[in-house]
């Protein structure tokens, strides 16, 4: 999944630098990955659009190619612009009221049972005194589901009397919780169709006598296009406070998020992976976007890269390199920011997995590698390190003994190094460096 | 269930209507997309394809599918030369889509038992009172089993479910092993000669190995102890879901052998297009369609009837 699109736009983009230039044939091919994966995460199709003419606006603008690899650029740029509409980082439960009342909602099946648990025993962890309400009074068992719910986490559950309806259960809840002492009140509803009238009237009544101070929608993360519909319907019938996604822990990339927050203006507040009580996190927009994109952490190493790199630094070895003078120097320079960006398996790990990758382990020994690359170039002279070529084996000798290493070494080093001076040359003439130069 | 729905005496005729009246509700603004398209005559140009491109991705088609739909659809359109109205040649095409679909083999006389699965929330437990409902209704001989001994309360709300239909109900404690509640009401079945066992297992999604894993062995335990019976895995889909089905579908068809599909919650907006790639992909057909939340909210699966719906 991972390699998806992460490989065509290396694809598009090694093209690109056998050309030398980002066209706007390029970009355009990269927009066409971008909806493709947008839509295979089952973000809207308005939604994607509108997101694709943003993107390809500040694309076509300044700030493109900055950096040394377009292919990051443009994933940067697309990343930052979904995370961006995807809204802040989740709240905790905002309470107030005597009790503070919070209300369930969302389609049959979207795991709000399981949910009220979750956000019962988050509550209970802080130091609330919470009381869980057995409102869904439509599917078979739901009242007993919430009961068991209810004793695993330790939280008492409020179940309907015979013939109660929901809104008296609410109201009775209330003057439960207040007689007990219980501060926040949990209230599971059933689930409904956002088309089925009588059952969003229900719910405004149910609302409007227990005025909850948080009404949350809850959905499902697998949802297609439909999510706009329904969370729409909801937000119009309700004051929802904010949107529960759920069943986050299994494969789908879930582009809902992106739909339901752009056309509802909703805030994301929780996500829920997997079926235990704990199994409950605040939303991290930046985790979802690449998720959406389907790109693994490689943005955080991207963020990590530039972060630690230091941008003087880039320019000075970037210019060398556009003039094809890339020394030996300059090879220590490149391998000390990498790193810088932290230990090699790390970086590794937050590569995405599958494809070809799969899990690489980075031993100590490539990390010593390096440490004895750097030594080697430390013990040579300014002169050799600008002109290998005077490395002759006396030479070859000194450094060795000088960097505790081998002749064997040195010579691996060199041609290493001819070999990645060779592939400079061929970067020659092109203008996505020159001008990334300048404008830095 | 609800009490104040509305009473389910109606024949198969009505629940089609009923179906449309679901998928109506989109109709107004499909049609409203699809606009200039259900003119006779227009031109199959750049504008009719990005209109109707637009409607085949709102019903979560998918993109593949939906690009394969419009190409026959632009090779049917220049050999029709505007005789019919775009809309009316694109539903002729998703029902042939869907024909081109294998149908499942006949069922033979004999006792049969079937394996419903799918992941969390989709409607497993409703869908099998609608199946066992419709059994009745044929004069057979239905027996639960409980096999979701996972989620709190799943077995009595299975087990309330055979109350109201008034069907035997084989079960365990929560938490026991499925496959062991499952080798338990095979013999059951033997013993009470009954026609049709339909069991119910636990919600999982398809990406925990070891809970499929745990799928694999009910599968097994069901070949092994009902063998000569007539054996089918029926996998339950939610129409409200996304491109995810089809990771769904492929997963549980690996782990359990699917037979067909089942696609619940068409009562809403939700269209459930994803069938199409499903069938197109791995070979899997719908065999029915859930259209409510009453025992009898359950049609047998017509690829025009669905086809005509989808896009009227």
């Amino acid at each position: 999944m991972f390699d998806g699109l992460q490989g065509k736009f290396q694809q598009i983009f090694r093209q690109l630098r056998g050309e030398g230039r980002v066209g706007e044939e390029h970009l355009r091919a990269a927009l066409r990955e971008i909806r493709l994966a947008l839509l295979e995460a089952d973000v809207h199709f308005r939604v994607v659009k509108r997101f694709l003419e943003r993107v390809e606006a500040q694309a076509l603008g300044e700030d493109v190619l900055q950096g040394l690899n377009p292919a990051q650029q443009v994933i940067r740029i697309v990343r930052d612009e979904l995370v961006a509409l995807l809204g802040e980082e989740g709240r905790e439960l905002q309470l107030s009221g005597q009790p503070a009342v919070v209300l369930l909602c969302g389609l049959q099946g979207s795991g709000k049972t399981t949910t009220a648990g979750k956000l019962a025993r988050r509550l209970a962890a802080r130091r609330r005194y919470p009381l869980l309400v057995a409102g869904d009074l439509q599917r078979a068992a739901a009242v007993e589901q919430l009961v068991q719910v209810g004793a695993r986490v330790e939280v008492p559950v409020l179940t309907p009397e015979t013939g109660e309806g929901v809104v008296a259960l609410g109201a009775r809840a209330l003057r439960y919780a207040r007689d007990r002492g219980h501060d926040v009140v949990l209230i599971d509803t059933a689930g409904r169709l956002h088309v089925d009238a009588a059952l969003m009237a229900e719910l405004q009544a149910l609302a409007e006598a227990v005025k909850p101070c948080e009404t949350l929608f809850v959905a499902d993360a697998m949802t297609g296009q439909d999510a706009v519909r329904s969370a729409e319907e909801f937000a119009r019938a309700l004051a929802v406070t904010g949107v529960l996604l759920t069943k986050l822990d299994g494969d789908a990339r879930g582009g809902a998020a992106l739909s339901v927050r752009s056309v509802t203006g909703l805030p994301i507040r929780f996500v829920g992976l997997g079926e235990k009580p704990d199994d409950l996190e605040l939303f991290q927009p930046d985790r979802m976007a690449s998720r959406i994109l389907g790109l693994g952490d490689v943005l955080t190493l991207i963020e990590r890269a530039e972060q630690s790199v230091d941008a003087a630094e880039a320019e000075r070895l970037a210019s060398r390199m556009a003039r094809q003078e890339f020394t030996l120097e300059d090879l220590r320079d490149q391998l000390r920011q990498l790193r810088r960006i932290g230990p090699l398996q790390s970086v590794v790990d937050l590569l995405p997995k599958g494809g070809a990758m799969g899990k690489v382990e980075v031993g100590d020994a490539e990390e010593r590698r390096l440490k004895r690359i750097e030594a080697m170039i430390d013990s040579m002279t300014l002169a050799e390190r600008r002109n290998p070529t005077l490395l002759n084996g006396s030479r070859k000798k000194r450094v060795a003994r000088g960097s505790g290493t081998s002749v064997q070494e040195i010579n691996q080093l060199l041609k290493q190094y001819l070999a990645m001076r060779k592939m400079v040359k061929s970067m020659q003439g092109k203008s996505w460096l020159k001008r990334a130069l300048k404008r830095r | 269930m609800s009490g104040e729905r509305e009473p389910g005496n109606g024949g198969r005729a009505r629940l089609w209507e009923r179906l449309k009246a679901g998928l109506n509700r989109t109709h107004a603004r499909l049609v409203e997309q699809l606009g200039g398209s259900l003119e006779a005559g227009e031109p199959f140009d750049e504008e009719a394809r990005a209109r109707l491109e637009e409607a085949l991705l709102g019903a979560d088609l998918g993109l593949a599918t939906t690009e394969l739909l419009l190409e026959r659809l632009e090779e049917r359109s220049a050999r029709a030369r505007g005789a019919a109205p775009l809309r009316d040649l694109l539903v002729e095409e998703v029902a042939a889509l869907l024909e081109e679909i294998p149908a499942p083999p006949e069922e033979g006389p004999g006792p049969r038992v079937t394996l419903v699965v799918g992941v969390n929330g989709v409607g497993k437990t409703t869908s099998i009172a609608k199946l066992a409902a419709r059994e009745l209704g044929a004069g057979r001989r239905v027996l639960l089993a409980a096999g979701d001994t996972f989620r709190a309360a799943a077995i009595e709300q299975l087990a309330l479910w055979g109350e109201r239909l008034g069907v035997g109900v084989i079960r365990q404690a929560a938490g026991s092993d499925p496959a062991a509640v499952v080798y338990d009401a095979i013999q059951a079945a033997r013993a009470r000669r009954a026609d049709h066992l339909i069991v119910d297992t636990a919600g999982r999604l398809h990406n925990k190995e070891h809970l499929m894993n745990e799928l694999a062995k009910i599968r097994r335990v069901v070949d092994r102890e009902a063998a000569g019976w007539a054996c089918r895995t029926l996998l339950v889909l939610d129409a409200t879901t996304g491109q995810n089905a089809l990771s769904q579908a492929r997963e549980f068809l690996r782990v359990a052998r699917v037979d067909g599909v089942l696609l619940a919650k068409l009562d809403g907006t939700a269209k459930g297009g994803m069938v199409l790639a499903i069938g197109r992909e791995l070979g899997l057909p719908v065999l029915y369609l859930g259209v409510g939340e009453q025992p009898e909210d359950l049609v047998d699966f017509r690829p025009r009837d669905f086809a005509a719906a989808l896009l009227e």
